[in-house]
């Protein structure tokens, strides 16, 4: 993170960074304010729909129609070959495919992606002159994943990235920022149905093999169901029984009509939490975790960086870390697993995972860890490819624009998007408990334009209905500068006022992330008649 | 000339571009400061960090003088000690510099080095408050009575969170650390990083319910990882009496000291009523304590049905991006080696 200093230009998009990874928003806004000690400084690009806090501290401020991403990235990429500003030793030297993406983009001139994108063919220009500038480093966020052409757009990005040298060098890159603690850790101990412990494929024998030998156990072969299929399962009903650890899907998942009726179908559900979720409330048995403040472990930040949590207080009552739990239950079906501590479990992780294998907790005691760190030598590797890609040369990928899967109509006139506020998080089970953040920010809001608001004939603050083909929800109107005319944003925290039961859960059809950012609505006041 | 200087009495190097400060540190000689703040521009506000280089007219300020060929550094002459206890007894007559009251007694550096110089705080006549105290949000009293005006909140506003929220106003006597059109806090720009709250090097702000808390220095610091967003903010966790009581940003790589109103704030749901407490377990419909012993039966066995009569493929884990790599290292292999479905994936997706 430290490395933002070093680039000359950073593109930011999908990230509402000052409000949901407020600590490196700091780091970036110091590199484009204040800059090094010897005076580099960098200079920023942000693209996004709404005009979100970093977008003051922008060179280029461009605003997409939400949905129109991979136009927009297409068409710098367009730009900078035209004026071959690209990095051509390094695409020489590294990367493949380069013709395929020149056909690819050759139709997104800035004026077609003025008219698909909104943004001004002249800013979509001076974007990709300003990226090829210098060194230059991305940072995304879900508001370029939650699409179904999210895998896509970070393609498309990956081209832009490559094409002027970006990946594995200093001050440069493409970072996705991660909206939870541990996604990076729970990814990298193969808590993914078709990855083991450090991304070696479940599908592949000789993996299995390796993992097989040191659990001593014989690995399933059948490919594994990503959560979305597992709803879809449930469903249908080939799917019985739900094991679910600290997660709230009822509040969390798009369209939760759906995922309601997906867990009325279940035979059995157990949710391992901290709270009694709306989940939690549905389900056969809830069994009482420890929080983070309460057990010995490690996370993995999203530069890869393993560090350690400690244990500073006892759990509540009868509340067990989740390892204890698993490790109890697994043995009551037989498992014979003998763990005394976190640290044992850690011992045996750097054995079965070859990028962890270097990590221990002494090694990790007074600062973290990035993986690959083979070896209890290795210092660990803060920037990845540096040597080179991992499948040798980089590929670029030929994308093209797939618009939204719900596009607005006469019938719901407004695109929606949904994400975060800085004074809560995710579903609000932790955040929501405090009352300083309760009383900064604690109710549900749908933000928009002046202009909408003034035709919708509500006032900030007036009570509206907001209804999708899949639900509806009362919220209060927040007038902001930030909301771009025809898309209004909610919040998604708020159990009782549920931004996914308006959500589409239309998917990408690679990473099976829904459509959170957009999808359509109709917004009229909440009159008593009308109740 | 050799870029070395003496530094009482002893030899040292410097690079071209470090102050006297920077070396007396890298040196181990504690220079006290009260302004001082990492990676920002020095201000020399305090004036307590002023030493005696020989040949010097005046005393000079090693935060913002820089090193030089030759000098010869006094940090604790005569000279040096008297214009420092000087300087502690105009900044104690101040204001309401009340240890007895005060929320950072034992972590106050004002107070320290009154002890350290021997300075009473009676030589000047205690000043009123110009300014109320400003308790208008959640999170932070401002007291203005204990402020110093060392403009290290102001820095770290300014500088190291780049918000710009706060700024010094007014002239003279009457200067005051404010926000734009010197707003109560809870109206103003602020974003309640709590920053300033952190480097503050007196009691002049405190967390809002402070008196309600133990000081600072009667708890314990447990380093660890906050558990809000993956940036994977350092944090210390303030305990006394198996409760958090406050969370502090570590100055370690990736946030060297920082955090964000969430991390440094959100730690109530730890020990909220609301927790669980105790396994549940559906019975007649409702959701029922059970032992330990009970539940785990229940899920042993439920689960075990469900693979005997469909298969494990019809059993799924999601695991948990809120949980440590520990954790979720065994709940994969417990569906993978125990239940045998490769059925798991978390919350990447959200």
């Amino acid at each position: 993170m430290d490395d933002v200093a070093n680039a000359d230009v950073v593109l930011i998009t999908g990230s509402n960074i000052t409000e949901n990874h407020p600590v490196l928003s700091a780091a970036l806004k110091r590199a484009v304010r204040h800059g090094r000690p010897d005076g580099h400084r960098a200079r920023l690009i942000v693209a996004d729909p709404r005009k979100v806090g970093i977008s003051r501290h922008a060179t280029i401020w461009m605003r997409p129609t939400p949905g129109t991403d991979v136009a927009w990235i297409n068409g710098m990429a367009h730009v900078i070959l035209r004026e071959n500003l690209h990095d051509a030793a390094y695409v020489a030297e590294r990367t493949e495919g380069l013709e395929a993406l020149r056909d690819s983009v050759a139709s997104f001139t800035p004026e077609y992606v003025a008219a698909v994108t909104g943004i001004p063919a002249e800013q979509v220009e001076a974007a990709a002159r300003l990226y090829a500038s210098g060194r230059a480093l991305i940072y995304y966020c879900m508001g370029m994943t939650q699409h179904v052409s999210g895998t896509d757009n970070v393609k498309a990005l990956a081209n832009l990235a490559m094409l002027c040298g970006n990946i594995g060098r200093v001050g440069g890159g493409l970072n996705p920022l991660r909206g939870q603690n541990n996604v990076q850790g729970a990814c990298d101990m193969g808590g993914l149905p078709d990855k083991l412990p450090g991304y070696r494929n479940a599908a592949d024998a000789s993996a299995r093999q390796s993992v097989e030998n040191a659990w001593g156990t014989v690995l399933p072969d059948t490919p594994g169901m990503t959560s979305r299929a597992m709803f879809h399962a449930m469903e249908t009903g080939a799917m019985r029984a739900l094991y679910l650890v600290g997660e709230n899907p009822m509040v969390s998942h798009a369209n939760l009509a759906h995922a309601e009726a997906c867990f009325d179908a279940l035979e059995f559900l157990v949710v391992q939490d901290i709270f009694l979720t709306e989940t939690a409330m549905r389900a056969d048995v809830v069994l009482p975790s420890a929080c983070f403040a309460e057990k010995d472990g490690t996370f993995t930040n999203t530069e890869r960086r393993v560090q350690r949590v400690r244990k500073a207080v006892e759990a509540p009552g009868e509340a067990r870390a989740d390892w204890e739990i698993i490790l109890d239950l697994a043995n009551r079906m037989a498992a014979g697993w003998r763990y005394d501590a976190p640290e044992d479990v850690m011992r045996e992780i750097a054995r079965v995972t070859p990028s962890y294998a270097g990590i221990t907790y002494a090694r990790l005691e007074q600062e973290g860890l990035h993986w690959p760190c083979p070896d209890a030598g290795h210092g660990g590797t803060p920037i990845l490819h540096a040597e080179g890609f991992l499948r040798g040369r980089g590929l670029f990928h030929a994308v093209d624009f797939v618009p939204p899967a719900e596009l607005p109509d006469a019938e719901y006139p407004f695109i929606l998007t949904t994400g975060r506020v800085l004074y809560q998080y995710h579903t609000g089970t932790m955040t929501r408990k405090s009352r300083g953040l309760a009383a900064r920010e604690g109710a549900c809001f749908v933000e928009m334009a002046r202009e909408d608001a003034r035709d919708l004939g509500v006032a900030d603050g007036g009570m509206v209905r907001v209804a999708s083909r899949r639900g509806e929800i009362v919220v209060a109107v927040r007038v902001s500068p930030k909301a771009m005319p025809g898309t209004v944003f909610i919040p998604f925290h708020f159990a009782e006022a549920a931004a996914n039961r308006l959500t589409s859960d239309a998917a990408d059809p690679v990473a099976g992330i829904s459509e959170f950012k957009v999808c359509a609505v109709r917004i009229a006041p909440a009159t008593a008649d009308s109740e | 000339m050799s870029n070395t200087l003496t530094l009482n009495g002893a030899v040292c190097t410097f690079t071209p571009g470090e102050t006297i400060l920077d070396v007396a540190r890298r040196n181990h000689v504690d220079i006290p400061t009260l302004c001082h703040l990492k990676d920002t521009v020095p201000t020399g506000a305090c004036r307590m960090c002023l030493v005696e280089v020989k040949g010097a007219r005046a005393l000079v300020a090693s935060c913002a003088a820089p090193a030089g060929p030759g000098m010869e550094i006094e940090t604790e002459s005569q000279r040096v000690v008297r214009s420092r206890k000087m300087n502690l007894e105009l900044l104690l007559a101040s204001g309401s510099h009340d240890c007895l009251l005060c929320p950072a007694s034992g972590d106050c550096t004002l107070q320290a080095l009154a002890f350290r110089y021997g300075a009473g705080g009676t030589r000047f006549a205690r000043r009123r408050p110009a300014h109320a105290p400003d308790a208008s949000n959640p999170f932070l009293i401002r007291d203005f009575s204990k402020c110093i005006l060392c403009g290290r909140c102001v820095q770290a506003c300014k500088e190291v969170q780049v918000n710009g929220a706060i700024d010094y106003g007014y002239r003279g006597a009457a200067t005051k650390i404010v926000t734009r059109n010197d707003l109560p806090l809870g109206q103003s720009d602020c974003v309640f990083c709590g920053e300033c709250l952190q480097v503050c090097p007196v009691g002049a702000i405190a967390l809002a319910d402070a008196r309600k808390k133990p000081r600072q220095c009667d708890m314990t610091a447990v380093r660890s990882t906050c558990a809000y967003c993956g940036v994977g903010c350092q944090v210390d966790l303030h305990v006394r009496d198996n409760v958090v009581h406050m969370v502090t940003g570590a100055d370690a790589a990736p946030n060297h000291g920082s955090l964000c109103v969430k991390g440094r704030f959100g730690y109530e749901f730890i020990r909220s009523p609301e927790r669980l407490t105790a396994p549940l377990v559906r019975r007649d419909g409702e959701l029922v304590p059970a032992t330990w012993e009970e539940a785990l039966d229940v899920v042993a066995e439920r689960l075990g049905q469900v693979k005997a009569q469909h298969g494990a493929d019809a059993v799924g884990v999601l695991t948990s991006a809120r949980c440590t790599n520990e954790e979720n290292y065994l709940i994969q292999k417990f569906a993978r080696a125990v239940v045998g479905t490769n059925n798991v994936d978390h919350c990447a997706r959200l």
